[in-house]
């Protein structure tokens, strides 16, 4: 900032040959994300969770002549789950589990490295990873897996502050991508399968003070404190592990919820647990609820409701209406109004045994038989769900909500009580997946229809499903779709392909030789669109041959 | 316990009392699921990864009685790798019955091996498949077939090939565009293309594209040799094919 403001008046002259370089991202910019799409400012592309692109210079007709730009190759042996943002062709990535690096958008070189060692007492869960960084002004913010949340200079990539979130000790780690709203960076925990008491944070984005804090399971004497039974509440878990989206129009911040804990015992925590497995709006200036939904009551499946808000504008039945569309790791696709909260339309979108439908207020009516406690055999879907972090899309023009799902997958789930031990795994019991994929196992000693991943594209309006693109092993990769009715999405087999929107087709793909394993994202330096993903270790970016 | 199979568990929960998912007593499919959950990221699956320790012929250092390794089980052994599991007895107990199941004799692992070997070699098996580089690629390589297999199911496989194929084995047969037809197995597959290797042990892509057809086949491609081997020779062969343990257990 000190040195924008030295640099000044030659900045300006600059600008006026070359584009400006390190401009400041303010929050106007971000909430207008769409407007300038050549850039890539939020973890989801805008503060809507759509992860669409304006960008139409790449198309359904011309996809064939995509060629690699540049790749970057990752320092890491861990899962590269990174979004990256383009800011006025610099890109900002982390590589796993906690280092920032910018880069030209262009070439792929690299200027600077910010390194950061998360302290030996980190112990996320389900890999040392992370999924990016958030930009306000020139300030680049990264959640750490020791629970930490660290400012960083996008220029120079040196740190401003560094404040502790949560005890890393304890489980408490994160590994989202935070979100900027207004001048505060807000984030989110994990820890659901270490008896961590969750909670959504919002953070001074100049000073990193605390400015207000939501606590994910009601603390004695607040509202919701009753859907827990006894002293379960004080490890109930109900973290929030992914990037939430905002409404500037409510002032409404949304974030989803993760699984109560522990994970398959259910008969020590009584009640529904809220707001476990909930979508929770919380005014973004205070923290405080404004409502919630709760997807999974009371949930012995590990069913996280993590999953990123989608937010669409929509005629909704006669009248418009501001709509939220959300694919739920537990099988069911769910329409609600996202200024009240209220459930509007829900149907599976994929196998789902565990319950056999929703009621008119969207509640599941479930099969008491098919419960860990019954020794559940074949639930589907199994634990790691029907979708899960993996980033949906939503496309405007076609209407159609894109699910990056897993079908024909299940598990077997036997129950055991379970007793709280700091930072030690709080599960209650064990299960068996099945279908869990090629890659998982590296063999073929499974059927073509025993666990697929699949791109689901269904009516947002109806859940009616449209089109979809089966895959023979699962995917972990999230969608992005654009103006120009072109989808793109990765696998764990290691392809990344160009769909048409709108049926389905495939247009075009690349054999990248390693899992795919985050949300594709696109940008636009010097009049080229870029499509970025990474694949294994490395980061790929593709545009059209000159 | 195919490799299909993911156990994941949740770490020192167990202390499962009252556990309401497995049956109580020696229960030898409770104890192989507990025993790929707990045991075998140290002990390797066939049991035999730790020095000194081959879980699988049930050869321990110190235990002899189902009491000791109970004990051991529960209270892991001081000073050593083995940490505590704080299992119940009731779990300790099903995980002793599968280890014990292992080395039960069995007409079908108390044969010969030398004679098996001579079976093996001059009944036709090398025919389709191979063992140490020599024999066919056509069928499933053996090499290691005694780390990945129990004795009673070596023997159904030799005397009644279709009872189980697992997918990995199934014939496969495709047609291109242009007429030709390829048979053999698939060893690897996406979502776009095959990776097979074919009759003639050819490695071959196959892209879904420019097949006109394909299919797999449940039966097996090897026939049954009930009748044609004396219940003595299956003995032999199966128990030849358990000495061909992994390569870096042995």
């Amino acid at each position: 900032m000190k040195r924008l403001a030295w640099a000044g008046p030659l900045l300006v002259a600059a600008s006026l040959a070359v584009p400006i370089s390190f401009a400041q991202v303010s929050f106007d910019r971000i909430l207008n994300a769409s407007k300038e799409p050549q850039n890539w400012l939020t973890y989801s592309g805008n503060l809507s969770g759509q992860r669409y692109s304006e960008l139409a210079q790449i198309t359904p007709a011309n996809v064939n002549n995509l060629e690699m730009k540049w790749a970057f190759q990752a320092r890491s042996t861990e899962k590269f789950e990174t979004t990256p943002l383009v800011v006025d062709g610099k890109m900002y990535i982390t590589q796993a589990p906690n280092d920032v690096i910018a880069l030209d958008a262009a070439t792929g070189r690299t200027f600077w490295v910010f390194n950061y060692t998360p302290s030996t007492d980190a112990r996320p869960c389900c890999g040392r990873v992370n999924r990016g960084v958030a930009i306000l002004g020139n300030t680049l913010f990264m959640a750490t897996i020791d629970s930490h949340l660290i400012a960083i200079d996008a220029i120079n990539g040196h740190p401003i502050w560094n404040v502790e979130t949560g005890n890393a000790k304890a489980g408490y780690a994160m590994t989202l991508a935070p979100l900027v709203v207004k001048d505060k960076v807000i984030v989110g925990v994990a820890g659901g399968e270490y008896g961590i008491r969750g909670y959504i944070a919002a953070y001074d984005a100049k000073t990193g003070k605390e400015a207000w804090r939501f606590y994910t399971i009601p603390g004695p004497g607040e509202p919701g404190h009753e859907t827990w039974s006894g002293d379960s509440w004080m490890h109930g878990g109900a973290p929030v592990w992914m990037t939430g989206a905002y409404d500037p129009d409510a002032n409404l911040t949304y974030w989803g919820v993760g699984n109560p804990g522990p994970d398959f015992h259910g008969n020590d925590r009584g009640g529904d647990n809220l707001y476990s497995d909930c979508v929770v709006a919380l005014d973004a200036d205070t923290g405080k609820l404004k409502w919630y939904f709760q997807f999974t009551p009371h949930d012995v499946y590990d069913y996280d409701s993590v999953q990123v808000p989608v937010l669409a504008d929509m005629e909704w039945r006669g009248r418009n209406r501001k709509i939220m569309l959300w694919a739920n790791r537990n099988g069911f696709y769910y329409a609600l109004d996202r200024t009240t909260g209220e459930f509007l339309n829900g149907k599976p979108f994929s196998t789902v045994t565990w319950a056999k439908g929703l009621d008119e207020r969207g509640r599941p009516m479930r099969i008491a038989a098919n419960n860990p406690a019954s020794n559940a055999q074949k639930i589907y879907p199994g634990p790691l769900g029907a979708t899960n972090w993996y980033s949906p899309s939503y496309s405007p023009r076609t209407g159609l909500f894109y699910i990056p799902a897993w079908d024909n997958t299940h598990a077997d789930f036997q129950d055991a009580p379970a007793d709280y031990k700091e930072g030690k795994n709080y599960m209650g019991g064990i299960l068996r997946n099945y279908g869990a994929g090629i890659r998982a196992n590296e063999v073929l000693d499974r059927k073509e229809e025993d666990g697929f991943g699949v791109v689901r594209a269904i009516d947002a309006k109806t859940g009616e499903r449209k089109w979809e693109f089966k895959m023979a092993d699962l995917t972990m990769s999230g969608v992005l779709t654009t103006a120009s009715d072109l989808l793109f999405t990765g696998s764990r087999e290691g392809y990344f392909s160009a769909l048409d929107a709108r049926d389905g087709k495939l247009l075009w793909k690349v054999s990248a030789g390693g899992d795919i394993a985050m949300g594709p994202m696109t940008y636009q330096v010097n009049g080229t669109q870029y499509v970025a993903f990474a694949a294994g270790g490395s980061l790929f970016a593709f545009a059209l041959r000159p | 316990m195919r490799s299909i199979l993911i156990v994941m568990m949740g770490g020192g929960l167990l202390l499962a009392q009252e556990h309401a998912g497995f049956s109580p007593g020696q229960d030898v499919e409770a104890g192989a699921q507990l025993f790929y959950a707990d045991c075998s990221n140290c002990h390797g699956a066939d049991g035999a990864t730790v020095p000194g320790v081959d879980l699988g012929r049930n050869k321990f250092k110190t235990a002899s009685t189902d009491e000791d390794l109970i004990r051991i089980i529960i209270k892991g052994v001081p000073g050593t790798g083995m940490p505590p599991s704080n299992l119940s007895r009731e779990l300790a107990s099903n995980i002793v019955a599968y280890l014990r199941s292992l080395v039960v004799p069995t007409v079908f692992n108390n044969g010969d091996a030398k004679r098996g070997h001579d079976l093996f070699t001059s009944k036709g098996c090398t025919n389709c498949h191979r063992v140490l580089g020599t024999g066919s690629r056509t069928g499933p390589d053996l090499t290691e077939i005694g780390s990945m297999r129990k004795p009673k199911e070596l023997e159904q496989s030799i005397l009644d090939p279709d009872a189980e194929v697992t997918p990995n084995n199934r014939t496969f047969k495709a047609v291109t565009r242009d007429g030709a037809t390829i048979t053999g197995r698939v060893i690897n597959r996406d979502s776009f293309s095959f990776q097979v290797i074919d009759s003639k042990e050819r490695l071959l892509i196959l892209e879904k594209s420019d097949l006109k057809e394909f299919s797999f086949s449940d039966k097996s491609a090897m026939p049954s040799y009930d009748g044609k081997l004396q219940p003595a020779e299956v003995a032999d062969l199966v128990t030849y094919l358990m000495s061909l343990k992994r390569m870096d257990s042995k």
